[in-house]
């Protein structure tokens, strides 16, 4: 990646190893009463690497798995299989129970929806200073709490506020702004890799295009890798150097940004650029064509790339096929191979098709 | 009889909004949410209102409803529906010409529904409450509604949380022209929606529109959707419309420098990647003087070109 910008603040860390890998990651939640055994597939076999100061996004439907994967990775839901290692550590095998202080000063999150994600009764400073005091990043022994000040200013100043706004209440602030506080709580543990679940689809389109900035800032700055997830195509594009297209729990597609988002190989990423509202093509909503994809997507019986004597095809199996040049590292699951989860999707369950049948 | 079926074809205009000024009168200060707003919809016309939050959209909107609260209250305008006053209307009449001859479908809209009735039973109210039908034939036309906006029937039992986000708001729509309104106003029909579910929504409005005949206020903040729907449109600022003009030719050649931040505020999906500055935060323009012809059926406020360019500029650094 052209992007490698190397975290100064922790030398001592190989710089091969990727900042997160996620290796074969499912979760399975049971539906229905105590004794019903009725389950759905959330996420299965997911994969995904996230090198040292990368920004990968992760697009897909409402109802994909993204969140799911997110809130799997930084623990907030316990995976039912696979491995996640941030720095080349097992921290399932680490910590088994429950996520341990120092993961959490290692992974950090942000939320979807800033009205809610910050306590109404608090001023913005304890937000800040709990992070600070809870991972003992505040300073010890004389001149601490001076320390302490000059830490909440100097994150304020990064993320882009004034410093007096340290004594205002969330219901004070934008919701441009209340982002950017919960963007700065997140940095006081000085993570190393932040997931930031749909950061900008709460906020006003006059400051999106700010909080991706400022996102992008962080990574140039202090090398922190992010996980962007989306279902905004326009705005992965903009902000990450790949993106890994989701669809009912499994990841489908990935490579590089603008590579992937230009000649999307697999249907259902095909699906998803043709659903973008761009006026330069305005007209081009064609049912048909979008029927037919629904269908590749769904019941498909052919592969684009059975033709070719170095790629295998297989239906069972989940392969993935390199597309294009190989730098780009742009690789698409077999279209022959569907995934096998429960729910297929609101894209498309929304038109009576033939019906299929998803493997249980 | 609605308006827009008797009317259709002429050039009489469905809603025509004069000079419309609406403030919020507090006990210390009052603020003036939309000034001296005019714009007409002919039959049959898709018209976009298109800004940032707090520029006045939806304070328009509820003004059209009648359902602006204290402390809000139109200061001076008209708005005529039809050759009708609107704002003169008795409780009486407000209560045939909303949902009857306008309807509107809010913002969140999908979490409107009483999550204690089924699907059915609310859809089925309407018929019985506003046109007098019998129970069994209201569910009848219930199953025909949900059909338009390609629901199975069979959800008519259902309760909405067991639809989907997208087949909630898609029977919200169904509900607002289950009486055939002739002006149908979407306030952000698919913010909270995905981009897949967006489109399908979006379609689905042009085919009901284009089915049924009615005209729609289309307001939302994604210009490119705006285009995309709309066949006229305007773009606000602060209360004030700063454009006006055909939808395509906004999109083609904005003017006034704010739309043009507006347009610039999304990341592009074609061509390469380049920084993009957004709008800054704050108050960029004031005293935005009334539109201008430019070009045949495009009107700006006028404004000085270098001034406001700088303003906006300095502003986002």
């Amino acid at each position: 990646m052209s992007h490698a910008v190397h975290s100064p603040a922790r030398p001592s860390v190989s710089t091969q190893t990727p900042a997160l890998e996620v290796h074969g990651l499912g979760k399975t939640f049971h539906i229905g009463g105590l004794f019903s055994s009725q389950a759905v597939r959330a996420l299965h076999r997911v994969d995904l690497t996230i090198g040292r100061g990368e920004i990968v996004a992760l697009v897909g439907e409402s109802g994909s798995g993204k969140s799911t994967l997110a809130r799997c990775v930084a623990r907030l839901e316990k995976p039912s299989e696979g491995a996640i290692l941030l720095d080349g550590i097992d921290v399932l095998k680490r910590d088994r129970f429950q996520a341990s202080r120092t993961f959490r000063s290692q992974l950090q999150m942000v939320f979807q929806d800033p009205f809610g994600s910050l306590n109404a009764a608090h001023r913005i400073e304890h937000f800040l200073r709990r992070s600070l005091t809870i991972h003992g990043k505040g300073g010890t022994g004389q001149g601490s709490e001076a320390q302490t000040r000059r830490r909440l200013e100097e994150l304020m100043t990064t993320v882009g506020l004034q410093a007096d706004m340290l004594d205002s209440y969330p219901h004070e602030l934008s919701g441009g702004q209340r982002q950017r506080v919960a963007i700065a709580r997140a940095l006081a543990v000085e993570p190393q890799v932040i997931l930031a679940d749909e950061p900008t689809s709460m906020l006003d389109v006059s400051v999106r295009i700010g909080v991706l900035n400022l996102m992008r800032k962080l990574r140039d700055e202090q090398g922190i890798s992010m996980l962007y997830i989306t279902h905004d195509l326009a705005s992965a594009r903009y902000l990450a150097d790949r993106t890994a297209v989701m669809f009912a729990g499994e990841i489908v597609e990935e490579g590089e940004s603008l590579d992937l988002l230009a000649n999307p190989a697999h249907p259902y990423t095909q699906l998803l650029v043709s659903a973008v509202p761009d006026p330069a093509r305005a007209g081009s909503y064609d049912p048909v064509h979008r029927a037919r994809l629904r269908q590749a997507v769904m019941a498909s019986t052919a592969c684009a790339f059975e033709d070719d004597p170095h790629q295998r095809c297989s239906s069972e199996e989940p392969v993935r096929h390199q597309v294009g040049d190989p730098r780009n590292g742009h690789w698409v699951r077999c279209h022959l191979y569907r995934p096998g989860a429960g729910a297929g999707g609101h894209a498309l369950a929304t038109e009576p098709l033939p019906e299929p049948q998803p493997a249980a | 009889m609605t308006v827009s079926q008797t009317s259709f074809g002429s050039h009489e205009p469905v809603l025509d909004v004069k000079n419309l000024t609406v403030k919020y009168i507090g006990d210390t200060r009052s603020t003036t949410a939309v000034d001296n707003v005019s714009f007409s919809i002919g039959a049959g016309e898709v018209f976009g209102l298109a800004g940032e939050s707090g520029c006045g959209k939806s304070t328009i909107a509820n003004s059209i409803m009648r359902l602006l609260k204290d402390p809000a209250n139109v200061a001076a305008g008209s708005i005529s529906f039809g050759g009708k006053d609107v704002l003169a209307m008795s409780q009486d009449e407000l209560r045939r010409f909303r949902w009857q001859d306008v309807a509107m479908v809010f913002q969140s809209a999908m979490n409107s529904l009483n999550p204690v009735l089924t699907i059915g039973e609310q859809v089925a109210d309407i018929f019985t409450t506003h046109a007098g039908y019998s129970r069994k034939e209201s569910l009848r036309r219930a199953a025909q509604l949900l059909e338009l906006v390609r629901i199975d029937p069979a959800r008519l039992k259902s309760y909405p949380h067991q639809l989907s986000g997208g087949m909630r708001q898609r029977a919200v729509i169904a509900m607002a022209v289950a009486l055939k309104p002739s002006l149908l106003i979407l306030d952000e029909p698919t913010t909270a929606l995905d981009v897949v579910v967006q489109q399908e929504i979006m379609a689905q409005i042009k085919d009901l529109q284009r089915e049924l005949g009615f005209s729609v206020l289309f307001i939302t903040h994604d210009m490119s959707l705006m285009v995309e729907l709309s066949h006229r449109m305007a773009v606000m600022y602060g209360g004030r419309i700063v454009e006006t003009a055909k939808a395509h030719d906004i999109y083609t050649t904005p003017r006034h420098p704010y739309t043009q931040a507006l347009m610039g505020a999304f990341p592009p999906l074609t061509g390469p990647r380049v920084p993009l500055t957004g709008l800054p935060e704050g108050v960029k323009f004031h005293n935005i003087p009334d539109l201008a012809e430019v070009a045949p059926g495009h009107f700006v406020a006028p404004f000085d070109a270098d001034a406001e360019a700088g303003v906006l500029e300095g502003a986002a650094q």
